[in-house]
């Protein structure tokens, strides 16, 4: 089988590229949806702070600011096709990446070394890399900046098989309604079903990759996905917490099998800045 | 909606003690950054007993630690940081004056308390408008602690920033009374 090969030179400037695009630009579908939830909402005080959202993202393309100071933790999808070779160590190339792209594009550096010492690393190192195996000879770099705020919303539980359908989204919406203001409201909710307690987690945050409006291709999961967004957006929650009907632009779902035992669920709730941006190398 | 109601700070007990939760502002004149690490930093010099590199009497912190300002530039983006993380630490500090405090999302008791009895107000910012409110700032100076970087303590002078009163210093609390104005799912349950 030929192989393409790829330097870890290319992918470190994709990386660096990608995290500061994704920190200055908000996504298309990520402001469509403010302006189209805003037609709607029902709080004056609610629809003033939607357009604040909206002004926000021109305001940070326009001067090349991040969008929040919050540049987030960068979490990195890199699905490699089998028949790529990477020259070099793909791990040191996406942090170098990650590292250059901070640095260059002033964005925060929010990481520290050691969660219990907490010394900061000042490069915003190391990054958080998923690696997956694709077919084809592409290497697809997806750039996730998470911000704390709503990452600290975010919880892992393992129901009863017994729980079912009822048991997620019972979970799920009361996670939403828990999470109040905190998590800089409307949210976009990344669940990750099945798999086991790590595998929901990861699947969940992998979801957050979708864009708004988009549904989950299996149509018993998009239903669900519709029914969540109804129920979360009459919580009555709204824009920061402070009351409205918008809490929520979208929510993803991503399953996986599981075990007999286990019905592992996972909300990994991102705030409005939906911040993720893609290339292909 | 209404005009904001301006308010310049800092804040005197009668300005606290009329405002309301729900009330739309707008910050003008001087404000404290501080974070996680700046709050533990401030409570720790309290429980020693030695004197705070700002006097935060009357003064309104604001819970936000910026992105790096590009070279010429006051500030990068600085919007509002989760303001329960520093529960464990604002009571001590509404204890020794401190006025008004700027974050976003709900705060606990214990602050509700604190901002009862001393007399203080809570605003809300739009968490993740940090390009949008930086605008508003137009002088930030590290004041203290520099070694934390972002979570060092910055004097920040803001003209217009906008705000919600979220908590208010009667027990008032936007976050209760604005999600029951507008929750839908009750009559279907
Ligand atoms: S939750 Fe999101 S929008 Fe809010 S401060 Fe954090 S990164 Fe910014």
């Amino acid at each position: 089988m030929s192989k393409r090969n790829i330097p870890a030179a290319e992918i470190t400037a994709a990386v660096k590229r990608l995290a500061i695009e994704s920190n200055y630009f908000l996504g298309e579908d990520v402001i469509a949806a403010i302006s189209e939830f805003k037609e709607l909402e029902a709080s004056p005080a609610a629809r003033a702070l939607l357009d604040q959202l909206l002004d926000n993202a021109g305001i940070a393309a326009e001067g090349q600011v991040p969008l929040c100071q919050d540049t987030g933790f960068a979490v990195v999808f890199a699905d490699i096709g089998a028949e790529v070779c990477i020259e070099g160590n793909l791990q040191a190339a996406i942090e170098e990446g990650v590292r250059q792209g901070y640095q260059e594009g002033y964005l925060r550096k929010s990481i520290v070394r050691d969660p219990l010492r907490r010394e900061n690393t000042g490069d915003n190192t190391p990054p958080i890399v998923w690696i997956e195996v694709v077919p084809g000879d592409k290497l697809t770099l997806y750039f996730e900046p998470k911000g704390g705020g709503s990452e600290n919303m975010s919880r892992v539980t393992v129901l009863k098989p017994a729980d079912g359908r009822g048991g997620v989204i019972d979970f799920v919406v009361d996670r939403i309604r828990q999470s109040g203001g905190n998590p800089c409201p409307p949210v976009v909710v990344g669940v990750g079903i099945g798999g086991t307690f790590d595998k929901c987690a990861q699947i969940a945050k992998r979801a957050l990759l979708r864009d708004i409006g988009t549904r989950n291709p299996d149509p018993y999961y998009a239903e669900m996905e519709l029914e969540i967004l109804d129920r979360v957006n009459k919580l009555g929650v709204g824009p920061m917490g402070l009351g409205g009907s918008t809490t929520a632009l979208d929510v993803f779902i991503q399953a996986y099998p599981c075990h007999i035992a286990s019905l592992p669920c996972a909300v990994n709730v991102q705030c409005h800045s939906a911040r993720h941006k893609k290339a292909v190398l | 909606m209404s005009e904001p109601v301006r308010i310049d700070l800092p804040l005197d007990d009668d300005r606290v003690r009329s405002l309301k939760a729900g009330d739309v502002v707008s910050l003008w004149g001087v404000i404290y950054s501080a974070r996680d690490a700046a709050h533990k930093r401030l409570v720790d010099l309290l429980d020693k007993g030695e004197p705070l590199p700002v006097d935060v009497a009357g003064q309104t912190i604001y819970y936000m630690g910026p992105s790096p300002a590009r070279p010429g530039g006051v500030i990068g983006a600085a919007g509002p940081t989760t303001s329960y993380r520093m529960d464990p630490y604002a009571p001590r500090l509404i204890a020794v004056g401190l006025k008004g405090m700027i974050g976003k999302g709900e705060r606990g008791a214990e602050v509700v308390e604190a901002m009862k009895s001393y007399g203080a107000v809570y605003f809300a910012a739009t968490g993740g408008a940090g390009a949008l409110i930086s605008r508003a700032i137009k002088g930030a100076e590290v004041v203290a602690f520099p070694e934390l970087g972002p979570e060092a303590i910055r004097r920040l002078v803001v003209e217009d920033l906008p705000a919600i009163v979220a908590q208010d210093a009667h027990g008032g609390n936007l976050f209760i009374d604005g999600v029951a104005k507008y929750r839908r799912d009750e009559a279907e349950a």
